[in-house]
């Protein structure tokens, strides 16, 4: 099978620090690939240039076998790759629905839309209550509320739910679930699911290993600014990932280079 | 091996069977308090709408000349520069920044505009569309200053204010261009000072242009996705950079859309006094006064909160406390002490509303 994501030889360095070094990257169409390393080890800036918010210095990357080099995040949402950063990136003043379409708001058919440039505001409402429907997130009362009077939870599920709706190729999740409960967790989880089963690949960077062996289909161990292996969670146990990741043993048949 | 994923969810999981199915319920405050909190949180402009209201109530029972047809449109007539400077101001400080060069491009405006057409010869349409382009331009400038180069909205408009300030008394060679040589030759220049008078109450044209750029300004802050950017570029700029607003873009516009919205009050500048003058005092006073009247109107100043007709009720209570404080017979200086008062008040207002969440 083709991988619907690969990147090949990834350089990135800021000044002396080389935070990709070689790097390998796949994702297969319809699976869900966490991503785990320990602090620094260079999965954010990985993320970052599949993204689009960072450029590697060398490397290609391609999207379902079209060489893609993008510039802006805004691009690669173009191209159907959506991102949750940890930040949510919402603006809280504004309300639920106005986040969720920021950027690729629905205008009104006809001359209000074309020349009064008016915005639709019942399809977009309707639209956001679907998709926060589909979550079980709608004991959010008002779709009209600011995204400031809603919980942490709520924020991430709001986050989750804009990237799930408009990621058509590939979703990637930064620790969906470092700032939830519990109960907030497992529905996060459940939706990660969802979009799975869409089939809709979903990159999940994660420090929580019961979280990544649980809902991940493979799981890709970064080391020192490369991929040190990629591994099944039915082979191998969570202290075994731990190990890999902090360099205090290494996976069959893999020499560390650095 | 799978077992051991598995096992540890399932136990630390565990204690949730029983637990409620509901995830982040949202609970509705009943406290009457937290209730105003949350109307007003999502009405930013009635805090001052009320304070109109009741200004508008004391100084009726204060004055009976208040409430007389000739003392209002005289309000309307007086506020309609600073309103329309406020427009300005009001886009501006959604986006977080500030103008204090509005007054400045306004004057240098309306003066090119009278130059253009006494000194070159220019007709006299032609010279105000040189003049609403200069004013556009000089805004523009501000925007890739503050937007490219990343400076202090407050430095940069500090700056460009002295600059454009200084322009324009080195290029008008500190002329006045007499009102009576405005309306023998450029009359054109002279157009929002017409009136309409209905049962003899006098209406300016300036009037209707300000409460029509309200409405506009109004319809595209909230229904257009351009308007949405501008409130999103305030609230959180990362965060609408990464959702995908083109924050830069969008900050640029602003500003060359204020500098346009300035040599608008420039023109009308020329209708209201009838002459060109470089040393009118908006070019000192318009960023203060536009800038008291966008915080009376609720406009948060850290970006993001508030409403354009918020702005127009703020320019209204400042056009009210002159007008009725005058009528009252009180010393006009209690104008400014119960202004500066409001100001005070209104950021208090804003702080408590921003709490909602908290």
């Amino acid at each position: 099978m083709e991988p619907i994501l690969k990147a090949r030889g990834l350089y990135k360095r800021y000044g002396k620090v080389t935070a990709l070094n070689n790097c390998d990257f796949e994702l297969y169409p319809g699976e869900i690939l966490a991503v785990i390393g320990d602090n620094g080890a260079g999965k954010s800036t990985l993320i970052k240039a599949i993204s689009g918010a960072v450029q590697p210095d060398e490397g290609h990357i391609w999207l379902e076998g079209n060489e893609i080099a993008f510039k802006t995040p805004i691009e690669a949402r173009a191209a159907g790759i959506e991102t949750v950063y940890q930040t949510l990136a919402m603006s809280p003043a504004l309300s639920i629905a106005d986040n969720m379409f920021m950027g690729r708001e629905l205008r009104k058919p006809g001359i209000m839309g074309s020349v009064f440039r008016k915005l639709d505001r019942a399809r977009m409402e309707a639209f956001a209550r679907q998709k926060l429907n589909d979550l079980g997130l709608m004991t959010i009362q008002n779709i009209n509320q600011a995204v400031e009077t809603l919980s942490g939870g709520q924020r991430q599920g709001v986050a989750v739910a804009r990237a799930a709706a408009f990621g058509s190729k590939v979703v990637i999740l930064d620790e969906p679930t470092a700032a939830l409960g519990v109960k907030e967790s497992r529905r996060v989880l459940e939706l990660i699911r969802d979009v799975r089963s869409r089939g809709i690949p979903i990159i999940l960077i994660s420090h929580n290993m019961p979280h990544v062996f649980e809902v991940a289909d493979r799981i890709h161990i970064h080391r020192l600014g490369s991929r040190l292996c990629v591994i099944k969670p039915q082979d191998y146990s969570m202290s075994d990932a731990v190990a890999f990741m902090t360099g205090a043993k290494l996976p069959e048949g893999v020499t560390e280079a650095a | 091996m799978t077992n051991d994923a598995k096992s540890v969810s399932s136990t630390y999981e565990a204690g949730l069977k029983g637990a409620t199915e509901a995830v982040a319920e949202f609970h509705e405050d009943t406290g009457a308090l937290k209730k105003l909190q949350h109307w007003l949180h999502q009405t930013p402009s009635a805090v001052p709408l009320i304070v109109l209201i009741v200004a508008l109530v004391i100084f009726g029972f204060l004055s009976e000349n208040f409430f007389k047809a000739t003392t209002l449109s005289t309000i309307l007539q007086q506020i309609a520069i600073v309103g329309i400077l406020g427009c300005a101001q009001s886009l501006v400080i959604l986006t977080a920044g500030i103008d204090l060069s509005v007054g400045a491009i306004a004057v240098f405006s309306s003066v090119l505009m009278g130059q253009a057409t006494f000194r070159y010869g220019v007709p006299a349409e032609l010279a105000i569309a040189i003049g609403l382009a200069l004013g556009t331009a000089m805004g523009a400038v501000n925007g890739v200053l503050i937007a490219k180069l990343k400076l202090p909205p407050f430095i940069v408009t500090l700056g460009t204010w002295q600059i454009l300030l200084a322009s324009n008394f080195i290029f008008s060679r500190n002329e006045t261009i007499r009102s009576s040589d405005i309306s023998a030759q450029a009359p054109a220049l002279q157009l929002w000072g017409g009136s309409i008078q209905p049962g003899g109450v006098k209406i300016l044209y300036a009037v209707f242009l300000m409460i029509a750029l309200v409405a506009v300004m109004a319809y595209v802050l909230r229904h257009t996705a351009w308007g949405r950017h501008v409130y999103a570029t305030g609230d959180d700029p990362q965060a609408a950079e990464l959702a995908g607003v083109p924050t830069q873009k969008v900050l640029i516009q602003v500003y060359a859309l204020a500098g346009l919205f300035c040599a608008i009050a420039g023109w009308v500048m020329i209708g209201r006094f009838g002459s060109v003058s470089p040393t009118a005092s908006t070019g000192q006073l318009g960023n203060i006064q536009s800038i008291t009247a966008v915080v009376i109107g609720g406009i948060s100043l850290f970006g993001g909160r508030g409403s354009i007709v918020g702005m127009f009720f703020g320019a209204l209570i400042v056009g009210v406390f002159e007008m009725g404080l005058r009528l009252v017979g009180t010393d006009p200086q209690w104008t400014f002490f119960l202004i500066g008062a409001l100001i005070i008040f209104a950021v208090a207002v804003d702080q408590w509303i921003r709490k909602v969440s908290g």
